[in-house]
């Protein structure tokens, strides 16, 4: 086990090294200058303030010797300061945008899943009642609507007609003259509506994989020897089928971690939230290079951790699965 | 851009001209002001009263807290209200002094004297003098200072503090828009010196996060992302604001900034035509909030790549501009909130010269133009040529903003019609940028200017301002236009400089270096509960600070 966790972590980095290097590349290859030095066209810099700017920043050197610099600046975690008009740091920026991207996110996770795994287990037990039948027309409903639609919908509705609920941001304006229980309040609420569209999606794509597996996992030998030794059909279902039934579902909450600290662009512009998908697409559109970077970096090693944990648990949860040659022999 | 709130009039253009190639939403200053009572006034009781809270929102989160050093409009916005300058435009849009009571100008036209107001004091409590004046103008003319204002700064020859409070600038030659640049946002020199002395970016200073001011509204907070608070500055000179706080929230989101402002958690953004005209007329909204309607100060144009042959000649461009139906782009795309342009300025300015020479639309008219330029269709394929070669061109405008892609479509149709195919090309900005205007790399572009407080032009029509980075991207030259604009500049005497831009115009209306499309409508919407808004030629916000809600009317008591 330890050895071949050692293994995927050296492999890793020339895994790790290719992608800076391609995303590198390919920032570089993108028309167009970092923000600070195009300063659109209402900027009186002259020709000979944005050659300085560009000596400034390096970049009127080569491209393996800018590559060679920034990556010997990121091997000791120095990602230098953004690009934009603030000049902060890149790993600043970031830092207070962690939170707020993975709070949002593990709340959609936590929905999705105790919504989700419930719903697809009832529509399996009573597979094509009334029940069933009316989750599957929201399932498709839930695949069909497009996000953006159903936000503004939402919006409309319970902000615009019933005025129950904030539409934007994270906070009201009176926030710090709440007290506690209305300020947890106060962030609930407007958490409410983004949390709700995000996960819209992913609850119905998951109940449906939950209750497809369920109904895969029933027809299998084991269940019917449960059955036949006289157990109770709940014990049957809850002890034996779901424990199996559930294992692909945890399967993809392991793929999603990685995702945990990218934030949904669409969801954080519609509803004002300073999140990471924000961060993101800003310093892609004014070239930032030095946060657009950062990002990518924490993204890519982010990812690659991911998915070492997600194989890992995935052989101790599975028993079935074993990592290495000695158990197999 | 847009959506935020309308800048006031004092933006410091930095030589009377802030030429932002950007989506049309400056909002404010106008002429013509109309603008539309309330439908059923909300009933204020006592007259003016301190307090509450006004929240705009800013499609975008601002870059900084020094403004001399950013170019985002919010960011200008923001420290409109924080800081105060030596002179601004009044509501008329006449210069008026701020931070400097009076100012006096040699009989040679070379020397500005201004003389400070006493007592005024930064947000701090420390007096604002001379030295501030004069630590601006050092910090602007430094080559570091990552700033677009500076070249104003630069036609100075000599600056002194006389004392602590007058201040003389003594500029090469006569520089009448030098007057104006001095409404640039006044630093103050005992926070900012030390570290611009010990070479720090200025950037990196708290200053830039929790900027201290002279202006009407102190800085309380700015949560990234999220929203920055203002809170009335008590001791400000010209009296306390009325309105005690004003937050602006950073929605990056157009749809969401106007669903805020129907649940009337926004008090005051900027419309679009569509919502003006279909989206905001009911009586819920005309009963929560006043619209207000005038020119807005900015232009759009059709321009020519003049290094192109076909374009050099002014018979070509006159035919085009008879060609164009401006009346039908802004029924069409405007929605009828606009009116055609016809030359660089806003009418209503006191340089602005009516009957000029115009071109309405008529087709025989452009095709007579454009055969007498040798452009005929000799093949009879319905396309017009000269020398074999079919007259075809591509408009190129950014993406992102409908109204210019939907211009662009209108245009193609009518230069169809006479024999030219045009084809559209929509480009991300950056690249729009980069690509096409500093490269000269394009046959023709729509694009708008914003326009500044005074007529001097220079940047944009000299023949000297051609290079990859400067503002003459159409290449335009033309020894008359050159001379005015020389001549423009060195007198400060309103009737000569009226009769020299009234000539200018003249020579542009003749030469069309650009087809002149139109000149938007401003759309602000401010909360009914509001009181004390006059529009003016300036637009609105030039007297925020009287602005108020009355006691019974207040909705943030805290």
């Amino acid at each position: 086990m330890l050895t071949y966790l050692i293994r995927r972590l050296l492999i890793s980095i020339p895994l790790l090294l290719g992608i800076l290097c391609l995303s590198f590349l390919m920032l570089k290859l993108a028309p167009g200058e970092p923000g600070v030095i195009q300063q659109d066209l209402q900027a009186r810099a002259t020709g000979a303030q944005r050659e300085t700017l560009r000596q400034l920043y390096g970049l009127d050197k080569p491209i393996y010797v800018q590559f060679g610099r920034w990556l010997w600046r990121v091997i000791r975690l120095d990602f230098g300061r953004s690009y934009s008009p603030d000049g902060r740091a890149a790993l600043d920026k970031i830092a207070e945008r962690i939170p707020i991207t993975l709070g949002l996110n593990v709340l959609e996770l936590l929905i999705i899943f105790s919504v989700a795994v419930p719903l697809g287990i009832l529509s399996a037990t009573r597979q094509y009642s009334a029940f069933d039948k009316s989750m599957t027309l929201f399932v498709f409903v839930g695949f069909a609507t497009p996000d953006f639609w159903l936000a503004l919908l939402m919006m409309i509705l319970f902000g615009v007609q019933l005025g129950w609920l904030p539409m934007s941001g994270l906070r009201s304006l009176n926030f710090e003259y709440l007290d506690f229980w209305a300020q947890v309040w106060d962030i609930l609420s407007h958490l409410l509506l983004p949390v709700l569209v995000a996960s819209f999606g992913g609850l119905a794509y998951l109940s449906r994989l939950m209750r497809g597996s369920l109904l895969e996992v029933v027809r299998q030998d084991y269940i019917r020897t449960a059955r036949a030794k006289g157990l109770p059909e709940g014990d049957v279902i809850y002890k034996h089928a779901v424990r199996n039934a559930v294992i692909p579902v945890v399967t993809l909450l392991g793929m999603m971690l990685p995702g945990l600290l990218g934030g949904s662009v669409f969801i954080e512009t519609v509803f004002a939230i300073p999140g990471m998908g924000q961060l993101f697409v800003q310093s892609a559109f004014s070239r930032d290079e030095p946060v657009l970077m950062a990002l990518i970096v924490i993204g890519a090693s982010l990812s690659l951790l991911g998915n070492i944990l997600a194989d890992v648990s995935y052989g101790l949860v599975d028993p079935r699965i074993r990592v290495s040659g000695r158990e197999a022999r | 851009m847009t959506g935020s709130r309308p800048p006031r009039p004092k933006s410091p253009s930095a030589p009377g001209l802030l030429p932002l190639l950007v989506l049309f939403a400056l909002l404010l200053l106008g002429a013509c002001a109309r603008s539309e009572p309330a439908a059923e006034p909300a009933a204020g009781e006592g007259g003016p009263a301190y307090g509450d809270t006004l929240v705009e929102a800013s499609i975008g989160d601002i870059s900084g807290l020094i403004p001399n050093i950013t170019s985002d409009s919010a960011s200008h916005e923001i420290g409109n209200l924080i800081y105060a300058n030596l002179v601004r435009t009044d509501k008329e849009l006449r210069l008026e002094g701020e931070l400097a009571e009076r100012w006096e100008i040699s009989r040679d036209e070379l020397t500005i004297t201004f003389h400070l107001r006493k007592g005024v004091k930064w947000h701090d409590g420390v007096e604002v003098t001379a030295e501030d004046v004069d630590f601006t103008y050092r910090y602007m003319i430094d080559p570091r200072t990552p700033t677009a204002y500076a070249e104003s700064f630069r036609q100075i020859r000599r600056a002194e503090v006389v004392d602590r409070y007058t201040y003389r600038v003594t500029y090469e030659k006569p520089y009448a828009p030098g007057l104006l640049s001095w409404g640039i946002w006044i630093l103050p020199r005992h926070i900012l010196e030390a570290p611009w002395k010990a070479g720090v970016d200025l950037r990196t200073t708290p200053q830039n996060r929790h900027p201290v001011g002279s202006g009407p509204y102190r800085f309380r907070e700015w949560k990234t992302g999220e929203k920055v608070v203002l809170e009335a500055n008590p001791d400000y000179f010209e009296g306390r604001p009325y309105i005690k706080r004003v937050v602006y929230r950073i929605i990056p989101d157009q749809s969401t900034i106007f669903l805020e402002l129907k649940a009337r958690n926004i008090d005051m953004a900027g419309l679009s035509p569509i919502q003006y005209r279909r989206q905001t007329d009911y009586p819920a909204f005309r009963k929560g909030f006043n619209r207000y309607r005038y020119l807005a100060n900015a232009y759009a144009y059709l321009g020519f790549n003049l290094l192109d042959p076909r374009f050099q000649d002014k018979r070509v461009r006159q035919a085009m501009a008879s060609a164009i139906n401006k009346p039908e782009i802004i029924e069409g795309v405007l929605l009828g909130l606009g009116r055609p342009a016809v030359g660089p300025y806003k009418p209503g300015t006191w340089w602005y010269k009516e009957n000029v020479k115009t071109y309405p639309f008529d087709p025989e008219r452009a095709k007579a133009l454009l055969a007498e330029a040798g452009w005929k269709d000799t093949d009879g394929d319905g396309l017009l040529d000269k020398d074999g070669q079919p007259f075809r061109f591509t408009i190129r405008t950014n993406q992102g903003n409908l109204v210019r892609q939907q211009t662009a479509e209108i245009v193609q149709r009518r230069l169809r019609a006479v024999g030219i195919d045009v084809q559209i090309h929509v480009v991300e900005w950056a690249a729009f940028i980069n690509t096409f205007i500093r490269k000269k790399n394009f046959e023709a572009i729509i694009l708008g200017w914003g326009l500044g407080m005074d007529p001097d032009q220079y940047d944009i029509w000299h023949s000297s301002k051609t290079g990859p980075d400067e503002l003459n991207h159409i290449s335009y030259k033309n020894p008359k236009v050159d001379a005015l604009l020389e001549a423009g500049r060195r007198t400060f005497d309103e009737a000569k400089r009226k009769a020299i831009y009234g000539e200018l115009q003249d020579v542009l209306a003749e030469e069309q270096p650009v087809v002149f499309l139109y000149v938007p409508d401003a759309l602000p919407v401010v909360s009914a509960r509001v009181w004390g808004v006059e529009p003016a030629p300036a637009g609105i916000s030039y007297n925020f600070t009287k602005w108020y809600v009355p006691a019974n009317l207040q909705r943030y008591t805290r």
